[in-house]
C-alpha cells in the first residue's frame, strides 16, 4: 500500500491531511481490520465525498479523525491526522477536546437519536459557547436563537425551549447542523445527513449545508452511499471498500469513467433516467468479512477483471490521470473498457 | 402512557423476602457487548446454519460457567432434598441437652444447637422444606399468572381491565406484611398455605409478564397474517403466540424461585411460615438468634446453606435470562 | 396534566379499596379478635356478645368494613392492645419509619448510583464483573441473615454501632438498620443503574456529546447521567413506601420501635385495629409514592405526555 495517492487539484494548502490511517476493532471472532491505510486531504471551501457500503470504514475513519471512536473496542493503529499543519493524533486529550466541536464539527445521520432527548435543543446549542467559550448563560441561549434563525427554524425564539421529539426530521437535522456551525468550524463531517429524511426534505437539507459551506469557506467531508447526492455536491471523490481508498477521482471525472471496477459496478447499480431499459448490474457477491479480508486485491473475489496477480498482490493507488488514482492493477483497461 | 415506562415489576418490597415477589427488572433490556461497531461489522462474515432461539440458548448456557456452577449445586440441593439420607446418616430430632450449644467436634462438624441437636443433620434435612415449597410455589404462581395474563393480554376487554386491578391490589400488599396476617391465623404445619400464600402474591408478577409477551406478540404480522387465514382463536393461542410468552416467563420463574425460597424462609423466621416439627432453616435461624452472642455457628451454618441456595437460583435465572432475551438476537 | 392527576387518583381508589378490604377481611375473618383482646382466658359469653356489638362485629362484613372506614376518615382508628389510641401509636412510630427509611432511600442513592456508574463505564471489566457478582450475592442474603451479620459484625464485635437501637431512636443509631434495610435495595439500584448506563453509553446522543468537543465529566453527568437514572429513579420512588411498609425484619433485629415493629407486636396480639389501621396507611402511601414516581417522570423525561 503507498501513500502517494493525493486527490484534490494538487496545490493548495490542505486543511486536513489524512496519511495512511489505521484503525482495529477488537471482537470477539478476532481483530476487524476496519480501516487499512487511508489518505485522503480536504482544502478549505473544498467538498470531499467519502463514498461507501457501510462497513467499508468510511465512518470509523471520520470517527478516528474526529477522537471519537468507540475505545475500546476501537483503536488507532498508523499514520497521521494533520489538521492545519499539526497531527492530532500526538496531542494530549484535553488540546484534542478544544478542536473538537470548536475547530472541526461533525453532523450526524439520525437527527433523532443524536440529540439529547431530555435536553432541550436550546440548551444542547448553548451549550457549546458555554464550554468552548464561557459564554454567559444568557447570552449563550440569545446566540442559539441566532443560529436556528440562520439554518432557517420559523420561530426560533418561541421554540428554543422545545425538545428533540417535537420538531420534524428535517428541523432536526437543521438543529445538528446550527449545532456543528455554532463556533464557525474549518472542517465539517457529515455522516449521512440526508439518509434518515424524506426525499423532498433531503434536497432541502443538502442546498442550506452546501450554501453554508460557501459562505464560510469551510472544509467538507460527506460520507455518503449515494451516488446522486454526491454529484450535486461534491469536488472530489474518495471511494471506499473493505476499509481502503481504491479510487479517488474529480467528481466529474469519476461519473464520466471510472477507473476501478468496484466503482463501475456501483455505477451501474444504479438507475439511471437516461439509460432506461437498460439492464441494472449488480456486484456479485458481498464485501468481505473485515477479520478476514482476503490478500492481495481485497475486490479481488468479486471482480470481473481478476487475474492472478490480484489474488496475490495488493494494488498500490496508480496515478490514474490528472487529480485522480485507483488502485487497481487494471485501471488502464478499466478505463478503456469504460469508454 | 407513562405507565408502560414504569418498570413495576423492579419494586422491591423492603426487607430481604420481600424484593423477592417482584424481580423481573428492566434489566432484562440488558445487551451484551457488541461483537463489533455496527460500521464495523463484518457484513460477508460466513453465516452459520439458522437456530432456534431454544438450541441457541443452550448454546450459550453450557458455555456459561456461571450457569454450569449454579445448575450444578442445585442438582445437588434437589437430590438431598429427596433423599437427606444420602449425605446425613443421623437424626435431625435427636436431642441431647449435654451437648447443647457446643460448636464443631469430630463427627459433628457445625456443632450442636441449643437443645443440642446435631446442627449439620438439620441443615442438610432444612433444603427439602426450602425446595419443595420454591418449586411448588413458583410453578404455582408461573400457571396461574401465565394462564391469567395470558388470556387477558388476548382477548382484552374487562376482563383484562379487571385483572390489571386485580394484580394492582396485590401488588398494593407489602408481602412480609400480607404473610403475617394470612398465615397468623393457620394452624396446619405442612408447607402447604405456605406455599398457597406465596402463590395468592406472586401470581400478578408473572401475569404481567406474560400479558405483556402476549400483547405483544399478537401485533407481529404473522399472528395477523394466521387470523386472516382463518385460524381459530385456541390454534392462534396455542401454536403462535404462547410460544413467545414462554421464554419471559421461564426467566421470571427461575430468578422467583430464589426469592421464594428467600421469603419461606422469612415468614418462618418471623413465626408465620413453616413451623415444627418441620425443619426449616428459617426456624432454625430464628431460634439461633437469641444466641448469636454465645453461640454464632448455629446461625452461621443454616444461614450459609440458605444464602447459597438462593444465590444458585438467582444465579441461573440470570443466566437464562442473558440467553433467553431475544431482544439481544 | 391536571386531568391527568384526577384520572390517577380516581384509578386508585378501587385499588385503595380492595387492598384495605383484603387485609380486613383477612384480618377480621379469619382471626377471632375478642377472643385475642381475652388472651388465654375464656371470655364471658354476655361480654364478649357486648364487645361484638361495640365493635360492630355482629355486622356481615362489608357492613363491618365501612363502620371501619367512615371511623377512620373521622380519624379514629380504634384502640391498641395496649389501651393507647392507635392514633397516637401512629404518632410515635410513624416518625421513627421514617427516618429509617430516609436512610435506607439516602443510601441506595450514594451507593448504588455511584457503584452502578463505575460498573456501567466498565463493562465488562474486572471491577464490573465484581460489583455484578456482589450485588448477586447481596440480593440472595435474606434481610434477616445479613441483619444479624451486621448487628454482630459491627455492633458486637467491634462496637461501632450500637446494637440496638433506644425507643428516641436518633439518626446516628439508625445507620446500621438503615442499611441493613436497603442492602437489598441497593443492590437492584446498583444494577439498574449499571444496565442503564451501560446501554445509554453508546448511544448516539452521547457520541455527539463527545464530538462537540465537551469535557468527559460534562458529557457523563449532563448527558449520559441524566438519561440513564430515569428507571433508577422509578425504582427508589416506588421503594419508598416499599421500604416503609417492609420493615418488620429490620426494626425487629434492632429492636427499633417503629411501624414494622408495632405491626408485628399488633398480628402477635391479634389486635385488629392496629394492623388495619397502619395496614391502611401503608397502602396509602405506597399508592401515593407511585403517583409522584409517575408524574416525576414527566419532568425527566420530556417526550412523555399525559393525556
Amino acid at each position: 500500500m503507498t501513500n502517494d495517492g493525493r486527490n484534490g487539484e494538487g496545490g493548495g494548502t490542505a486543511l486536513l491531511d489524512v496519511r495512511d490511517l489505521k484503525v482495529e476493532f477488537r471482537t470477539r471472532d478476532g481483530v476487524a481490520h476496519a480501516v487499512n491505510g487511508v489518505s485522503y486531504r480536504v482544502a478549505p471551501g473544498e467538498t470531499l465525498a467519502v463514498l461507501g457500503e457501510s462497513g467499508s470504514g468510511k465512518s470509523v475513519t471520520a470517527q478516528a479523525v474526529m477522537g471519537i471512536l468507540d475505545s475500546p473496542p476501537g483503536r488507532v493503529t498508523g499514520g497521521q491526522v494533520l489538521f492545519h499543519g499539526r497531527d492530532l493524533l500526538t496531542l494530549r486529550r484535553e488540546e484534542r477536546r478544544r478542536i473538537r466541536g470548536a475547530k472541526m464539527a461533525m453532523i450526524f445521520q439520525d437527527a433523532l437519536s443524536a440529540l439529547n432527548p431530555v435536553l432541550s435543543v436550546g440548551a444542547q446549542l448553548a451549550e457549546m459557547f458555554k464550554v468552548h467559550e464561557g459564554t454567559s448563560r444568557k447570552e449563550a441561549r440569545g446566540r442559539a436563537v441566532e443560529l436556528m434563525e440562520r439554518v432557517g427554524i420559523p420561530a426560533a425564539r418561541q421554540r428554543v425551549g422545545d425538545y428533540p421529539h417535537q420538531f420534524s426530521g428535517g428541523m432536526r437535522q437543521r438543529i445538528m447542523i446550527a449545532m456543528a456551525l455554532a463556533l464557525g468550524p474549518d472542517l465539517i463531517i457529515a455522516d449521512e445527513p440526508t439518509t434518515a429524511l424524506d426525499v423532498t426534505v433531503q434536497a432541502q437539507v443538502m442546498d442550506l449545508l452546501a450554501e453554508l459551506q460557501r459562505e464560510l469557506t469551510m472544509g467538507l467531508i460527506l460520507i455518503t452511499h449515494d451516488l446522486g447526492v454526491v454529484a450535486d455536491v461534491a469536488d472530489t471523490i474518495a471511494v471506499m471498500y473493505a476499509g481502503r481508498i481504491v479510487e479517488t477521482a474529480p467528481v466529474h471525472a469519476l461519473y464520466r469513467v471510472p477507473a476501478h471496477p468496484y466503482t463501475r459496478g456501483l455505477l451501474e447499480s444504479i438507475p439511471r433516467l437516461d439509460h432506461k431499459g437498460r439492464r441494472l448490474h449488480a456486484i456479485k457477491g458481498l464485501p468481505p468479512s473485515l477479520t478476514a479480508i482476503p490478500p492481495g486485491c481485497p475486490f479481488h473475489p468479486r471482480c470481473p477483471l481478476a487475474q492472478d496477480v490480484c489474488r496475490t498482490d495488493p494494488p498500490p493507488l496508480y496515478e490514474a490521470g490528472p487529480g485522480r488514482a485507483s488502485a487497481c492493477h487494471f485501471w488502464k483497461e478499466t478505463l478503456d473498457g469504460a469508454r | 402512557m407513562p405507565e408502560s415506562y414504569v418498570p413495576k415489576e423492579a419494586i422491591g418490597h423492603g426487607d430481604g423476602g420481600t424484593a423477592a415477589l417482584a424481580i423481573g427488572e428492566a434489566e432484562s433490556l440488558e445487551r451484551r457487548p457488541s461483537a463489533a461497531p455496527p460500521s464495523a461489522g463484518p457484513p460477508g462474515a460466513p453465516v452459520g446454519k439458522p437456530r432456534s432461539l431454544w438450541s441457541d440458548a443452550w448454546h450459550d448456557l453450557r458455555r456459561n460457567p456461571v450457569f454450569v456452577l449454579s445448575a450444578l449445586v442445585i442438582v445437588f440441593l434437589v437430590v438431598i432434598a429427596i433423599w437427606p439420607q444420602l449425605i446425613a446418616t443421623g437424626n435431625p430430632y435427636r436431642a441431647d441437652l449435654a451437648k447443647a450449644q457446643q460448636g464443631s467436634q469430630p463427627g459433628h462438624p457445625f456443632g450442636f444447637d441449643t437443645q443440642g441437636r446435631d446442627v449439620y443433620t438439620r441443615v442438610v434435612y432444612g433444603a427439602r422444606a426450602s425446595i419443595t415449597v420454591g418449586v411448588c410455589a413458583t410453578t404455582g404462581a408461573a400457571l396461574l399468572g401465565s394462564l391469567l395474563g395470558g388470556l387477558a393480554g388476548f382477548f382484552g376487554g374487562w376482563g383484562d381491565t379487571l385483572l390489571s386491578r386485580l394484580a394492582d391490589i396485590f401488588f398494593g400488599i407489602p408481602v412480609i406484611l400480607g404473610g403475617l396476617v394470612f398465615l397468623s391465623v393457620v394452624t396446619s404445619t405442612t408447607v402447604w398455605p405456605v406455599v398457597g400464600f406465596i402463590v395468592l402474591l406472586g401470581w400478578p408478577q408473572v401475569s404481567r409478564i406474560a400479558r405483556g409477551s402476549v400483547v405483544t406478540a399478537k401485533q407481529n404480522d404473522y399472528v395477523q397474517a394466521a387470523r386472516a387465514l382463518g385460524a381459530g382463536n385456541g390454534r392462534l393461542l396455542l401454536r403462535h403466540i404462547a410460544p413467545n410468552a414462554v421464554a419471559p416467563v421461564i426467566v421470571v420463574a427461575t430468578i422467583a424461585l430464589g426469592t421464594y425460597i428467600a421469603l419461606e424462609a422469612t415468614l418462618s423466621y418471623l413465626g408465620a411460615g413453616l413451623k415444627p416439627p418441620t425443619v426449616s432453616w428459617g426456624i432454625d435461624i430464628s431460634t439461633a438468634s437469641t444466641y448469636i452472642r454465645s453461640a454464632p455457628h448455629m446461625l452461621l451454618w443454616p444461614a450459609g446453606a440458605l444464602s447459597i441456595t438462593v444465590l444458585a437460583f438467582i444465579m441461573l435465572g440470570d443466566a437464562v435470562r442473558d440467553a433467553l432475551d431475544p431482544k439481544l438476537r | 396534566m391536571g386531568r391527568y392527576v384526577v384520572r390517577r387518583l380516581l384509578q386508585m381508589i378501587p385499588v385503595f379499596i380492595g387492598s384495605t378490604f383484603l387485609i380486613f377481611f383477612m384480618v377480621y375473618a379469619l382471626g377471632d379478635p375478642v377472643a385475642a383482646m381475652f388472651g388465654d382466658r375464656a371470655p364471658d359469653p354476655a361480654t364478649a356478645a357486648q364487645i361484638r356489638r361495640d365493635l360492630y362485629l355482629d355486622q356481615p362484613l362489608g357492613k363491618q368494613y365501612l363502620h371501619y372506614m367512615g371511623q377512620i376518615f373521622q380519624g379514629n382508628f380504634g384502640t391498641a392492645f395496649n389501651g393507647q389510641s392507635v392514633t397516637e401509636l401512629m404518632a410515635s412510630a410513624f416518625p421513627v419509619t421514617l427516618r429509617l427509611t430516609l436512610i435506607a432511600i439516602v443510601l441506595e442513592m450514594l451507593v448504588g448510583i455511584t457503584l452502578g456508574v463505575f460498573s456501567g463505564l466498565r463493562r465488562g471489566r474486572g471491577i464490573d464483573t465484581s460489583v455484578l457478582l456482589l450485588s448477586l450475592v447481596v440480593v440472595s442474603v435474606p434481610t434477616f441473615v445479613s441483619g444479624y451479620l451486621l448487628q454482630f459484625v459491627f455492633g458486637v464485635r467491634w462496637a461501632w454501632a450500637a446494637p440496638s437501637v433506644s425507643p428516641e431512636a436518633p439518626l446516628n443509631e439508625l445507620l446500621l438498620p438503615g442499611l441493613v434495610l436497603a442492602l437489598v435495595s441497593l443492590a437492584y439500584v446498583t444494577r439498574l443503574t449499571r444496565t442503564s448506563i451501560a446501554e445509554n453509553v453508546r448511544a448516539d446522543y452521547v457520541r455527539t456529546a463527545l464530538a462537540k468537543g465537551l469535557p468527559r465529566h460534562r458529557v457523563i453527568t449532563r448527558h449520559l447521567l441524566r438519561n440513564s437514572l430515569i428507571p433508577v429513579v422509578t425504582f427508589i420512588g416506588t421503594d419508598i413506601g416499599a421500604l416503609m411498609g417492609g420493615a418488620i425484619v429490620t426494626e425487629r433485629i434492632f429492636n427499633i420501635h417503629g411501624v414494622g415493629f408495632q405491626l408485628y407486636q399488633g398480628i402477635l396480639r391479634q389486635n385488629s385495629p392496629t394492623v388495619v389501621g397502619f395496614v391502611t396507611i401503608l397502602v396509602l402511601v405506597f399508592l401515593l409514592a407511585n403517583l409522584l414516581v409517575d408524574l416525576l417522570y414527566a419532568v425527566l423525561d420530556p417526550r412523555i405526555r399525559y393525556a
